[in-house]
């Protein structure tokens, strides 16, 4: 028990030191580029989400919320041992399945946005479920079937969207408004964040992200998906069912990031399915979330709200003439650092005995 | 006649690009590196020898002036695969974190990079490297406007890498070891290797490798570069995995894919195909859903290297 308190320290420990080290380059970057406007640029980073208070606070939530998911999607997988790169398609999946219902189905009434975002979790199952398959039953690489899914649903979206009129604005190119029942609704959280775009989904990406923390931690099935991701053999010798975990884990993966794709674009804030050959970006953030947050729920949630909360930040540069993408560029060395982990904990072990040591020294 | 031309000379822009980074992605790979940054990689190679394109277009042009660019591409690439190479030898990092944060580096730093020089993120450029017709080799009936008209010297510069990599891996004492490092890098070390130098030189090569693709990319198909390849260097991990690891067969799935790419682009300019009155966006899915049925049937028995994606400790047993 000990020594997994001392593991989970190091890691946070090695997150912290990645982002100073982030921070760090993104300053020098700035001062490189122009020093005079460099440190104000800096501290809007820093600290401009907050600009207009609570309702800054609200907006850092609602960018949050899609990527905690596709992050939970990713860091999910990992820890079952897979590598969820097909979370771009699982998301505009789960945003086209949700668009879909959101459009169609209005005589649902006050149902309609939960019966929605229901279907965009399936879409999202769907299109995790055939990478899972493909690897337990045929050994495909999930990471190449992944990508493979990315385009196709990508392709799928925009040809369903384009020629489907019901659902498509020719004059904006792109899919029309959902229902006024389709929306997600606030659940009181207008009031607390007057002005800003956040909405219920924010409490829905929380709530899934505890169920996904009980579920790895507290269950017998989590604890068999963990068993497979440790070691699959070990896992097979006990007796584990290493073909049903895998296509279980990849449902479920897609699923959250389907869920993810439903809860943005249908947060009422006019984001529309565009008709353009680009991969969802929100699901390769995921995968940065994942890795900021060492894959675990509580994590994944911190650093969704981490990047959300310097890309409202970075939008306020723009009064210093720097572009945003020094978000990104601080976000990647961040990442890259964090891959460092390894050396920061034996650094730490190499403390620790260092004062056991010691302390033996004394005694004798 | 002529639409077998056109149909060979396009499939030859898409196929070009991506074999040359997917061979990059096999000397990383086949040394034990998984190299997930190949996408990053080729924009960054993209992005500098774009950059010199438009900053020198005004005094040079024509081959002289791509093959600097080239040379550019290739060196950017290398250095910044080294990066990726630090942390997944020396700091022993895990290899899909370190190649993710390269993927997220690269297009932001060209565009933040493009806006403090020029304004803009888009880089113009003039492209003054179409070779109308190669001298004398054009005239050939059949094989002259086959495969030398109207083509770019990178096409030919994509061959030679080919052979070249073909025989390098298997022919050569380097190739030999770079091998052994992906299969069994305890094993080479006891036999006197320095794995961490092999793999050093798979993951340089890659990015060289990377970087050129990247470049050889843009330039036939766009006149400028908006810090993006189009998901070139994902695709190319699947073609690595598609060809198996081995040149030949590395060649023949970005044959394939190009192939595909093709229809998909211009299936309209086709008589045959453009009379089946087939969606456009069907043709563009059927590469990426033709390679999943092709892997669900030669993916029992995967030919990937042993070791690959395992950091590489001396004192593991």
């Amino acid at each position: 028990m000990k020594t997994k308190k001392n593991k989970d320290y190091a890691g946070v420990l090695s997150s912290v030191f990645a982002i100073l080290i982030g921070l760090v380059v993104g300053l020098v970057v700035l001062i490189l580029c122009n020093p005079s406007q460099a440190l104000p640029g800096f501290l809007t980073i820093l600290t401009g989400a907050l600009t207009h208070g609570m309702r800054g606070v609200g907006q850092v939530f609602y960018y949050a919320t899609p990527i905690i998911l596709t992050g939970l999607s990713v860091g999910f997988a990992f820890k079952t041992g897979v590598f969820n790169i097909g979370t771009p398609g699982q998301f505009i999946m789960g945003a086209f399945g949700a668009v879909y219902a959101g459009i169609m189905w209005e005589q649902l009434g006050p149902v309609h946005w939960a019966a929605a975002l229901l279907v965009s979790i399936l879409m999202g199952a769907l299109w995790g479920l055939v990478p899972g398959i493909l690897k337990a039953y045929f050994n495909v690489n999930v990471v190449i079937s992944c990508i493979m899914m990315n385009y196709i649903g990508m392709y799928l979206v925009n040809w369903i969207v384009r020629s489907y009129k019901p659902l498509f604005n020719t004059l904006r190119n792109e899919s029309k408004n959902v229902a006024a029942t389709a929306v997600i609704p606030k659940m009181g959280l207008d009031k607390v964040f007057p002005g800003s775009s956040v909405n219920g989904g924010i409490l829905i990406a929380i709530a899934v992200v505890l169920f996904i923390y009980v579920l790895l931690n507290k269950t017998a099935f989590g604890y068999e998906l963990k068993a497979v991701g440790y070691n699959g053999d070990a896992g097979k010798y006990a007796g584990i069912n290493e073909k049903r975990n895998v296509v279980a884990a990849m449902m479920i993966a897609g699923a959250i990031a389907g869920l993810a794709g439903g809860l943005l674009y249908l947060a009422g804030t006019g984001k529309h399915i565009e008709i353009k050959d680009v991969l969802a970006s929100e699901g390769f953030t995921g995968i940065s979330v994942a890795l900021l947050g060492l894959s675990h729920p509580i994590g994944v949630l911190f650093a969704g709200l981490f990047i959300a909360y310097l890309t409202a930040g970075g939008f306020y540069l723009q009064l210093f003439e720097f572009s945003t993408e020094i978000i990104d560029i601080i976000v990647a060395v961040i990442i890259y650092f964090s891959a460092f982990a390894l050396i920061v904990k034996s650094f730490l072990g190499k403390i620790r005995e260092h004062k056991a040591g010691g302390e033996g020294g004394s005694k004798a | 006649m002529n639409v077998i031309y056109f149909i060979f000379q396009q499939t030859m822009l898409f196929t070009i690009p991506l074999m040359i980074v997917a061979l990059g992605g096999m000397f990383s790979e086949r040394s034990g590196i998984v190299n997930i940054a190949l996408e990053g990689i080729m924009i960054m190679g993209a992005f500098t020898g774009i950059l010199f394109l438009n900053l020198t277009g005004g005094s040079m042009s024509g081959q002289l002036q791509l093959f600097i660019a080239i040379a550019i591409a290739m060196v950017t690439g290398t250095v910044f695969s080294l990066t990726h190479a630090y942390a997944a030898i020396n700091m022993k990092a895990d290899q899909t974190i370190s190649g993710t944060a390269l993927n997220m580096f690269a297009p932001a730093f060209a565009i933040f990079v493009a806006r403090v020089i020029q304004g803009v993120q888009q880089i113009q450029f003039a492209n003054t490297f179409r070779i109308e017709s190669v001298p004398v080799l054009g005239r050939i009936p059949f094989l002259g406007p086959l495969l030398f008209q109207n083509t770019y010297i990178t096409t030919y510069l994509g061959i030679l890498i080919l052979i070249l990599s073909a025989v390098v891996l298997y022919k050569t004492r380097f190739g030999l070891r770079l091998r052994a490092c992906g299969e069994h890098p305890h094993a080479a070390d006891a036999a006197g290797i320095n794995v961490y130098r092999m793999q050093y030189a798979g993951v340089a090569v890659s990015g060289a490798l990377a970087g050129l693709g990247g470049l050889v990319f843009v330039v036939p198909t766009s006149t400028n570069f908006n810090a993006d390849v189009a998901g070139y260097g994902f695709l190319a991990i699947a073609v690595l995995i598609f060809g198996q690891w081995k040149p030949w067969k590395i060649f023949g799935a970005s044959l394939f894919f190009g192939l595909m790419k093709t229809i998909a682009a211009a299936y309209s300019g086709i008589p045959f195909l453009a009379s089946l009155g087939i969606p456009s966006y069907l043709y563009k899915m059927v590469p990426y859903i033709a390679t999943m049925v092709v892997l669900m049937f030669t993916s029992k028995n995967s030919q990937a290297p042993r070791a690959s994606g395992v950091p590489y400790d001396k004192g593991q047993r």
